[in-house]
């Protein structure tokens, strides 16, 4: 109200001394006078205080101005001060003038001691019109006072008018300051205060002065060793979190995904971009100077010498020689002697046509795995043979297929004109055999049409579609493998011109040389094989060749004999037709014996050029031969080239090697020479002749290693041949306890081979481990083994076909030992050959010595007879002489025996 | 000249030896004891392997540098005798 314009005083002090002053003055116009009188007499007495502090107000201080004192210091009430201007500035010193004049008369002597202590100059003197402090006039005390006063006094005087006015209306009665009473509040408040109750403790910590910045030493702790060492969080169930809402209100909105994505590509396409560039050459004048100039000649020289150790040093030692791995295959050779046996893995027979029949020889086809094919004969002597002739002609033996998938049942069947005692595939096309029959005739056989079928043998259901999918196995075993088929032969030689016997052995000639009517090699330009080779015991060995006879060579007669031809029957291929029964040799050579009359009754035949095609590694090669075929099989069209277009291949060897039916094992050439005076084409005489076997020779064979050692199996014992050494087998075993019926080389072992005996034993010799004796003898069968043969399927599967004479083929496995070849297996046998070569070189020369020696010995005693005194010795004499020498010998004997201490004296030798 | 000819030859006298070639320091040859198309085809390609091997050698450290350098393989060894100008290429067989 009126206070609130007065509040914003700088001095809180004054401005509130000025608002009490306010209603100091409006109140001490109710209370009177009395009250400042009854303060004056009590200040007197108090000598101390009169100001009106028990009005708040301690540096009033009511004064009476008497007439006098209001002359002397000009303030006379209406006069000086008035109304309007109600207070007086008095100096300090008038007013202490005033004082000492009038001493305790003076008006100012009450209060003369707060004059004095007055700071300022002046003191404000102030009219009390109304007698607010009881006296006319009041001094102000304070400075502060003294400013507030004089500073807003026409604030109070209008707030006094105003005042005035509005009391009429309302009255206002401001809060009256009372003095504070204590209601218990003070309880409260000592209650809700935060007053320190204890006394605090000063702690003062501190290190040991000498610790400070030094290093810290860490030690381990074991948590758990001291109490309270860890602080664990264990987990609890906080409860706040149990409470599992279940159900829960969520809004989904489907919004289609769009989403924007390009890009910018190059498209960058290939284009065919060529450099050609030639090397950077010096012309050959500056190379010459290059070479002339000095610099050249002193860095060779200095280069030199590095070069040249750095040559040696590789001469002197290979540094990369593995050796350990060379140790280590060299191990395997003398380990598992127990591991070299042959397992067995199948076995063919048929009852039907295998009764009373053996095995005469054995084939495997040689592209498809897992088919071998199987000819058979009469198990019949001659005697027996001629005196069944007329059975025989019935019953004809066939030529089986076997194949792996199915041991019971033959796939294929070949028709034989008469008992086949040898047979081949054809190098070239296996589709193609050739056979020789008991009579002396060649058979081929085509079966290009069943090659398929031979291929999907190893499914086991072959290739009928007649069979429904659902029918139960065994039918469809037996739809299958019913019947085999039986397939003609194309064509059979001629049987004037052919061998007169049995042909033992037939071999194809290789396909990269052909021979002519001269025996001389030429250049085969087809490629394949079209040559045949047979040997029969009647003295002669025929050279075939598939192709027809040119034309002229044709006579007459002969054209004659080909109208009266029989067809064919419909289902023979005809590849040979142009052969069948006019097919005559290119060749004939006889083999006669060289000292005596007659010639030799050849058994096996070996060639020095033969097409190994069960080799492993021309076994790669050859299986490409046949699809260079395409379409077209040569073999349909064979035409004899003109003899002029083709070339002679001089590096052909025409040497072979023949074993006979007396065992004798003979080295000869094929080439024809013009008789002088007849001039008719004879063969040479054999060049080497050798007796070693006492029976018919079974086997010759040149070893799948080395194109010159070849086997020779006959009689009770085999030997080993070199070509070229002419004194004699290098290797000959000594007579086994039974007959030896056939021998085969290994095709993956240089050194062993195998040998089948008499009594279903098979021998297994190895060469580097025993020369004596077989490594190893395994039994196959009861029966005589026919024959052997090995064959490579993979490097882990070898096998070993062993037929026997009840007509089994027996199929086995080799084990590893004996199927792979240490690392240097080849070069061991290759030096033992050399070995025996040498030793039997050796051996001669011995030979030779001794004779030498024996004859020189010879001529020294008779020399020394001659000189005897008295002439020659009487043949008595001489016995006598002996006899004494004798008696002299033994005396000489029992001394040393004696002598020895390994005599008794009573012993006496017989 | 004769003295170079000459120990070319007894270079190429050692054994197993297949061919020597005399190359420049930009890889062009000099002279060489085997057919051109081989001799052109060793100098092209030794020389950049040369240039490699040598800053190789000097990158390691500079003050070291290339001496001998011998490429074995498993049918022959390759010896490279470089210098300031000149390359001296030996091809040998190793013994077996």
């Amino acid at each position: 109200m009126l206070d609130s314009p007065k509040s914003s005083k700088s001095s809180a002090l004054s401005a509130k001394d000025s608002v009490k002053k306010l209603k100091i003055k409006e109140e001490t116009k109710a209370k009177g006078s009395a009250k400042g009188k009854r303060k004056q007499l009590g200040k007197k007495d108090e000598e101390v205080d009169i100001s009106m502090a028990s009005m708040g107000h301690p540096e009033i201080f009511p004064l009476v101005f008497t007439g006098k004192t209001q002359e002397i210091l000009n303030c006379r009430i209406n006069e000086d001060i008035t109304e309007e201007k109600p207070y007086k500035l008095l100096k300090k010193e008038d007013i202490i003038q005033d004082m000492k004049t009038r001493a305790a008369v003076s008006d100012f002597h009450p209060v003369k001691k707060i004059v004095l202590e007055y700071p300022g100059e002046e003191l404000l003197i102030v009219l009390d019109s109304e007698f607010k402090y009881g006296q006319n006039f009041y001094l102000v005390a304070t400075e502060e006072a003294k400013e507030s006063f004089l500073n807003p006094p026409e604030a109070e005087e209008e707030e006094a008018d105003t005042k005035e006015g509005t009391t009429e209306e309302y009255v206002y009665k401001p809060p009256v300051r009372k003095p504070w009473v204590s209601l218990g509040s003070e309880k409260e408040i000592e209650e809700e205060s935060v007053n320190e109750s204890l006394r605090k403790i000063k702690y003062m910590i501190s290190r040991v002065r000498r610790e400070f910045g030094s290093k810290v030493k860490f030690t381990d702790r074991n948590a758990s060793s001291v109490k309270d060492g860890y602080i664990e969080c264990t987990s609890y169930q906080d409860k706040n979190f149990i409470i599992k809402k279940l159900e829960k209100d969520v809004g989904a909105q489907v919004i289609p995904k769009v989403k924007e994505m390009s890009t910018q590509t190059k498209w960058t396409y290939p284009r065919n971009a060529a450099t050609q560039y030639f090397p950077r050459e010096f012309s050959d004048e500056e190379k010459e100077l290059c070479l002339s100039s000095e610099d050249l000649k002193e860095f060779i020289i200095s280069v030199f010498l590095r070069v040249e150790i750095a040559l040696q040093q590789n001469e002197i030692m290979n540094a990369f020689f593995d050796d350990w791995k060379a140790l280590a295959e060299d191990e395997s050779t003398f380990g598992g002697k127990s591991d070299a046996y042959l397992k067995e893995y199948q076995s063919f027979t048929d009852l039907h046509y295998l009764k009373h029949r053996t095995v005469s020889c054995v084939c495997w086809h040689p592209t498809i795995y897992g088919i071998i094919a199987v000819s058979v004969t009469e198990r019949l002597s001659y005697e027996e043979r001629i005196a069944q002739s007329g059975k025989l002609l019935l019953r004809k033996s066939p030529i089986l297929f076997w194949s792996f998938s199915d041991p019971i049942h033959p796939q294929l069947m070949l028709e034989c004109p008469e008992d086949v005692y040898c047979f081949e595939f054809c190098p070239s096309d296996p589709n193609i055999i050739a056979g020789g029959c008991m009579n002396g005739q060649v058979v081929l056989w085509d079966i290009s049409e069943y090659e398929e079928k031979l291929q999907n043998a190893k499914t086991g259901a072959g290739g009928s579609k007649n069979t429904a999918v659902n029918m139960p196995t065994f039918i469809q075993a037996q739809q299958s493998g019913k019947e085999p088929h039986f397939v003609r032969y194309c064509a059979v030689s001629s049987i004037e011109y052919g061998h007169k016997t049995v042909i033992t052995d037939i071999h194809w000639l290789p396909d990269y040389f052909e021979v002519n009517r001269m025996g001389i090699a030429f250049e085969n330009r087809i490629g394949v094989c079209v040559q045949l080779i047979t040997c029969s015991p009647d003295c002669s060995i025929l050279f075939w060749d598939l192709r027809a006879p040119k034309p002229t060579i044709q006579s007459s007669f002969e054209k004659a004999k080909e109208e009266k031809a029989i067809e064919a029957p419909p289902d023979v291929p005809t590849t040979f037709k142009h052969l069948d029964l006019s097919w005559r040799p290119l060749i004939k050579a006889n083999l006669s014996k060289s000292d005596t009359s007659g010639d030799y009754s050849p058994t096996k035949i070996s060639l020095a050029e033969e097409h190994f095609h069960y080799r492993m590694q021309d076994k790669m090669q050859y299986q490409i031969k046949p699809e260079i075929f395409g379409d077209e099989n040569p073999y349909k069209q064979l035409r004899v080239p003109s003899a002029k277009a083709l070339k002679i291949l001089e590096n052909i060897p025409t040497n072979f090697f023949v074993g006979t039916e007396d065992g004798e094992v003979i080295y000869s050439d094929w080439k024809m020479e013009r008789e002088s005076d007849s001039g008719r084409l004879i063969s040479q005489k054999p060049a080497n002749k050798y007796t070693i076997h006492d029976g018919v020779v079974r086997t010759i064979q040149r070893s799948p290693f080395f194109k010159d050692i070849i086997l020779s199996v006959g009689g009770w014992n085999f030997a080993i041949w070199k070509e070229g050494v002419t004194s004699g087998p290098i290797l000959q075993s000594c007579c086994s306890s039974k007959r030896y019926t056939v021998g085969h080389w290994s095709l993956s072992r240089a050194g062993v081979f195998f040998i089948g005996r008499e009594d279903g034993n098979i021998d297994i010799w190895d060469l580097l481990e025993k020369t004596h004796e077989p490594s190893q003898t395994q039994n196959i069968s009861i029966s005589m083994i026919t024959c052997i043969k090995p064959w490579i399927v993979s490097s882990k599967q070898h096998f070993l076909a062993i037929s026997d004479n009840f007509g089994t083929l027996h199929i086995l496995e080799i084990s590893w030992t004996l199927s792979h070849p240490s690392s240097n297996e080849r070069a061991s046998v290759d030096h033992y050959f050399e070995r025996e070569v040498k030793h039997l070189d050796y051996f001669e020369k011995r030979q030779e010595f001794r004779a030498k020696e024996r004859r020189e010995l010879e001529l020294e005693t008779q020399r020394k007879k001659t000189r005897v005194a008295g002439g020659q010795k009487s043949r008595e004499q001489m016995e006598e002489q002996l006899n004494i020498n004798y008696a002299d010998f033994l005396d000489e004997e029992k001394k040393i025996l004696t002598g020895l201490g390994l005599l008794k004296a009573t012993d006496r030798f017989a | 000249m004769a003295e170079v000819e000459e120990t070319l030859k007894r270079i190429q006298s050692q054994k197993g030896v297949q061919g020597v070639i005399v190359v420049n320091s930009e890889g062009i040859p000099i002279k060489s004891m085997v057919d051109n198309s081989t001799t052109v085809q060793y100098a092209g390609l030794m020389h950049s392997f040369i240039m490699k091997a040598k800053s190789t050698v000097r990158d390691i450290d500079p003050q070291n540098d290339l001496t001998f350098l011998r490429i074995c393989s498993k049918k022959n060894e390759i010896m490279i005798a470089p210098d300031k100008d000149y390359f001296l290429i030996v091809i040998q067989n190793l013994t077996e």
